[in-house]
């Protein structure tokens, strides 16, 4: 029987460590270990002695992994090498789905591939919520600038909240600016002259 | 307008970037920068060998570690010119300041020796020393200074930590001292929990410290875009390197968008004038941090093979096989070929003695002369390359 391969996942965030570690558990019999606290990361790693650690690409702390990936030695067995260097593909699969991948040198690739596709498929899954998220939130940020902006007209002007949008919109098209630009200008200048 | 995406991470010497999108450098070269700020250096190297950013600011020994096969598998990377020199400070925690400060040392920001002196006197256990990462000017400039200061290679321990978290560190006593780019030294300061010891400058008087990195492949099939951009860099520089402009670069730098910080923490490390302690001294390091002057981004495959050579001891790799791989990373041959056009003083060699020049200097250049910038280093330290090179 294969050794169970000691896989540790570094996410700070449970909501999004559990799905990961789901995945990971159906690509194989593994011990999944999840680190959340960041601080003295380089210990706890070194002190789980995993085959592979997985973390966010965007993690500032995957630079302290990279020192771990260089320290160690043959006999150490922390952390060894990155992604399998042979398998250029694989990398960069990874690094488009937003994820790092430390694997122990030596560990076979047949090994590595179905670990690092379930990583890849959730972190993917993630990648696409984050962005949508992001939208999301610079649209609700958008209506919020252009409703200020519309009451300040509406007062400034004595006009109404129709009368007031189509105003914001025919100066943005007039300016080939979007409205949310016209509306962020208004609401600064506002704040200028104390309005 | 080609657009091009150029990764960075939040730091001062991030100015050449911002400033050459902020004020037209790079519109004036046809070129639409879109500016992706990253939280690790990893990630920034990551991001160009996966062809997700076209080009990137990165610690100027990154690239030597990519081409010494120290790093993950990803296509070739070279550095076409640097982006600037310094703009790192050396800093110790409030106990150590302390004992420094009772033992007499002056804290004059200035002076390598006596700082190294003093310090090798104070410490008594290991010193641990935060540095950006295994690959990086911090952390040679680190090692050079404490080696000629009597600290022995046992005595010391250099542990990679992001420059966000120095500070937390040094409050949590992860670490004693560290050696960052600014803004986050100021920031340590100006959370109470560090004093500042030295400038980098103060170890090398030019310490490269970020290149402008791009895959093999798009330098080389991309010639238009690549030249572009590094003229548009280059005369970025060169307008930073205006005293005057340095305020401005601040504002700018600061904004939400870019380091997000109060611009006078910005201000500090891009004018020279830092606050070394949180009592409130202030010291002046002319040329703290330099972008032009003086073939700054002029990228000498003396250094890839100086800075090759010290990594390749660290992890054991024959060393002169390594200065030379790495001498064929630093593109000489392309700065010559896109900078002349611009009006760049270009050298008349690629490669010269690192260490030599005590003071600025007027030297041939490949039409008429040129001023090089002051490489000195405190202790008198000098470097010949493996081979000159002629390109």
């Amino acid at each position: 029987m294969q050794q169970k391969l000691v896989i540790v996942v570094v996410e700070p965030d449970p909501d999004r460590a559990r799905p990961i570690a789901e995945g990971l558990r159906a690509a194989g019999d593994h011990d999944i270990r999840i680190i959340a606290e960041q601080s003295g990361l380089a210990r706890q790693v070194t002190e789980l002695r995993p085959d592979v650690v997985l973390i966010d690409i965007a993690n500032p702390s995957r630079d302290i992994l990279e020192e771990l990936a260089l320290a160690s030695g043959p006999s150490e067995r922390p952390v060894a090498v990155f992604v399998d260097r042979s398998d250029e593909p694989l990398t960069r699969a990874a690094i488009e789905a937003g994820i790092s991948a430390y694997v122990v040198d030596g560990l076979r690739p047949e090994r590595i591939k179905p670990i690092l596709d379930a990583a890849i498929a959730r972190f993917n899954v993630f990648q696409q919520m984050r962005a949508e998220l992001a939208a999301t939130r610079a649209a609700l940020e958008e209506r919020k600038v252009i409703d200020r902006a519309k009451a300040i007209l509406m007062s400034a002007r004595g006009i109404n909240e129709e009368a007031a949008y189509a105003l914001l919109r025919k100066t943005a098209m007039d300016q080939g600016k979007r409205m949310a630009e016209i509306a962020q200008q208004l609401v600064m200048a506002a704040g200028l002259l104390g309005r | 307008m080609k657009r091009l995406r150029l990764g960075y991470l939040p730091l001062i010497d991030a100015a050449p970037l911002v400033v050459a999108r902020e004020l037209g450098f790079a519109a004036e070269e046809g070129l639409a920068l879109e500016l992706r700020a990253f939280g690790a250096w990893a990630q920034v190297r990551d991001m160009l060998g996966a062809g997700l950013v076209d080009a990137a600011h990165m610690l100027v020994p990154m690239p030597l570690g990519q081409a010494l096969g120290l790093g993950p598998a990803l296509p070739a990377m070279d550095l076409v010119m640097f982006l600037s020199h310094g703009g790192q400070a050396i800093a110790v925690n409030r106990a150590l300041e302390a004992r420094l400060r009772d033992a007499g040392h002056d804290f004059a920001f200035r002076d390598a020796g006596a700082a190294g002196r003093a310090l090798r006197a104070v410490v008594a256990g290991r010193l641990r020393v935060g540095v950006p990462f295994p690959f990086s000017t911090q952390l040679e400039l680190t090692s050079l200074w404490l080696s000629a200061s009597g600290f022995a290679p046992a005595a010391v321990e250099l542990v990679t930590l992001p420059p966000p978290m120095m500070a937390d560190a040094m409050a949590s006593g992860e670490v004693d001292a560290f050696c960052v780019g600014e803004p986050w030294a100021s920031v340590a300061v100006e959370r109470g929990v560090a004093a500042l010891l030295l400038p980098g400058t103060a170890i090398w008087r030019a310490p490269p410290e970020k290149g402008l990195v791009l895959r093999r492949d798009f330098a080389e099939t991309r010639p238009e875009e690549t030249g572009a951009l590094m003229r548009a860099l280059w005369r970025a520089g060169r307008w930073l390197d205006a005293p005057e402009h340095r305020g401005t670069a601040a504002e700018i730098l600061s904004r939400a968008e870019y380091l997000d910080l109060p611009p006078v923490l910005a201000e500090r490390g891009l004018t020279g004038r830092l606050m070394i302690a949180p009592a409130g001294h202030m010291r002046a390091a002319p040329d703290f941090v330099a972008f032009h002057a003086g073939a700054a981004s002029f990228p000498w495959k003396s250094i890839a093979a100086l800075i090759a050579g010290r990594i390749a001891r660290r992890h054991g790799l024959p060393e002169t096989p390594a200065m030379l791989a790495a001498m064929r990373h630093f593109r000489t041959d392309l700065y010559r070929q896109h900078l002349r056009p611009a009006g760049a003083a270009l050298p008349g060699a690629s490669a010269r003695i690192e260490g030599a020049l005590a003071e600025d200097r007027v030297v041939p250049a490949e039409k008429g002369q040129m001023i090089l910038r002051a490489d000195g280093f405190f202790d008198g330290f000098s470097f010949e390359p493996p081979l000159p090179s002629r390109n």
